[in-house]
C-alpha cells in the first residue's frame, strides 16, 4: 500500500514538474490548472503521511529508523504547498520554474522514502 | 520633503520586500534560488540534527560539517528573503564561503576518505544532492552580482 502510494506520488510529482516546466518554457506563470494539479499532488503526499503513520501505529518498522521516516513524510507534505505559495508571489515564468523544481524535489524525497521504508 | 518621502518609501519597500525591484533579491530567478536554498537548509539542518543527536561518535567531523553547512545555507536564505544591499553583500560573501567549503570538503573526502566514515552534505562535491551544493553558490553569486547592475539601471516595468 505504502509502496504503491510512494510510486504514485513520485510519478505525479514528476508529471507536475514537466507540466510547470512546459509553462516556464512558454514563458508563462502558473495558472489555475497548475494549482489544481499541485493540490492533487499535495493531497497524495498527505494521504501518504496518514497511511505511513497508520503503518507505524500498527507496529511496522521502517528500515532506516522511524524519525527519519516521519521527517521525510512531513517534508513531502510541505514541499508542494511551499512552492505553490512561492509561485503565487512570483507571477512570471520563474514562478513556474520554482514549481517545477518543487516537483523534482518531491520526486527525490519519494525515492528516499522508498529506500527508508525498505520496499 | 520629497527626499524624506522617498526615504519612507524605501524603508517600506525594505520592510515588506514587495513592489519595486530595487532592493528585492527574490524577484525572478531569485525565487528559484530561495526555494533551492530553503530545501538545502531543511536537508542539512535536519540531517545533522538527527545524526548529531543519535550517532555523533560515529563520524563527528562529518556531522559537524553538515551542521555548519546548514547554518550557512540558513543565513543565505534569510539574506535573500530580507533583501537590501547589506544583505546582498553578506549573502555574496557567504556564497563564496560556501563554494570554498564545498570545494575543500569535496576534495578532502576524496583525498582522505578515512576521516569521513559517513557522508556530509558536501561529500564528493555534493554528489548525494545531485551536485546542487556546488552549482548553487555559483548561480547565486552570478545572480547577486547581477543585482548590482540592476540597481544602477532605471527601474523596469517588471
Amino acid at each position: 500500500m505504502l509502496d504503491a502510494l510512494t510510486l504514485a506520488t513520485g510519478v505525479a510529482a514528476l508529471a507536475l514538474a514537466a507540466w510547470c516546466g512546459f509553462a516556464a518554457y512558454r514563458d508563462q506563470p502558473t495558472k489555475d490548472w497548475h494549482f489544481i494539479g499541485m493540490a492533487v499532488v499535495a493531497l497524495l503526499a498527505l494521504v501518504q503521511l496518514v497511511v505511513g503513520i497508520v503503518q507505524l501505529a500498527r507496529g511496522e518498522k521502517p528500515d532506516q529508523g522511524t524519525t527519519i521516516f516521519v521527517a521525510y513524510l512531513i517534508g513531502s507534505v510541505a514541499c508542494i504547498p511551499a512552492v505553490a505559495l512561492m509561485s503565487l508571489t512570483e507571477r512570471t515564468r520563474w514562478g513556474s520554474v520554482t514549481a517545477a523544481a518543487g516537483g523534482v524535489v518531491l520526486a527525490v524525497l519519494e525515492v528516499r522514502l522508498f529506500d527508508i521504508w525498505g520496499g | 520633503m520629497t527626499s524624506s518621502e522617498q526615504g519612507t518609501r524605501a524603508e517600506k519597500t525594505e520592510k515588506t520586500g514587495k513592489k519595486s525591484g530595487k532592493r528585492r533579491l527574490i524577484g525572478g530567478p531569485g525565487m528559484l534560488l530561495v526555494w533551492l536554498y530553503g530545501v538545502m537548509v531543511v536537508g542539512a539542518v535536519s540531517r545533522s540534527a538527527v545524526q548529531i543527536s543519535t550517532e555523533f561518535d560515529k563520524a563527528p567531523l562529518a556531522y559537524s560539517l553538515s551542521a555548519v553547512a546548514g547554518v550557512v545555507y540558513g543565513f543565505i536564505t534569510y539574506s535573500l528573503v530580507r533583501g537590501g544591499d547589506t544583505a546582498r553583500r553578506a549573502a555574496f560573501v557567504c556564497c563564496a564561503l560556501e563554494l570554498a567549503g564545498v570545494l575543500v570538503v569535496g576534495t578532502w573526502t576524496l583525498a582522505d576518505p578515512s576521516a569521513f566514515p559517513d557522508a556530509t552534505v558536501w561529500s564528493d562535491y555534493g554528489m548525494g544532492y545531485i551536485f546542487i551544493p556546488v552549482l548553487l553558490p555559483v548561480t547565486a553569486m552570478y545572480w547577486l552580482r547581477k543585482g548590482v547592475l540592476r540597481q544602477q539601471l532605471p527601474e523596469t516595468s517588471a
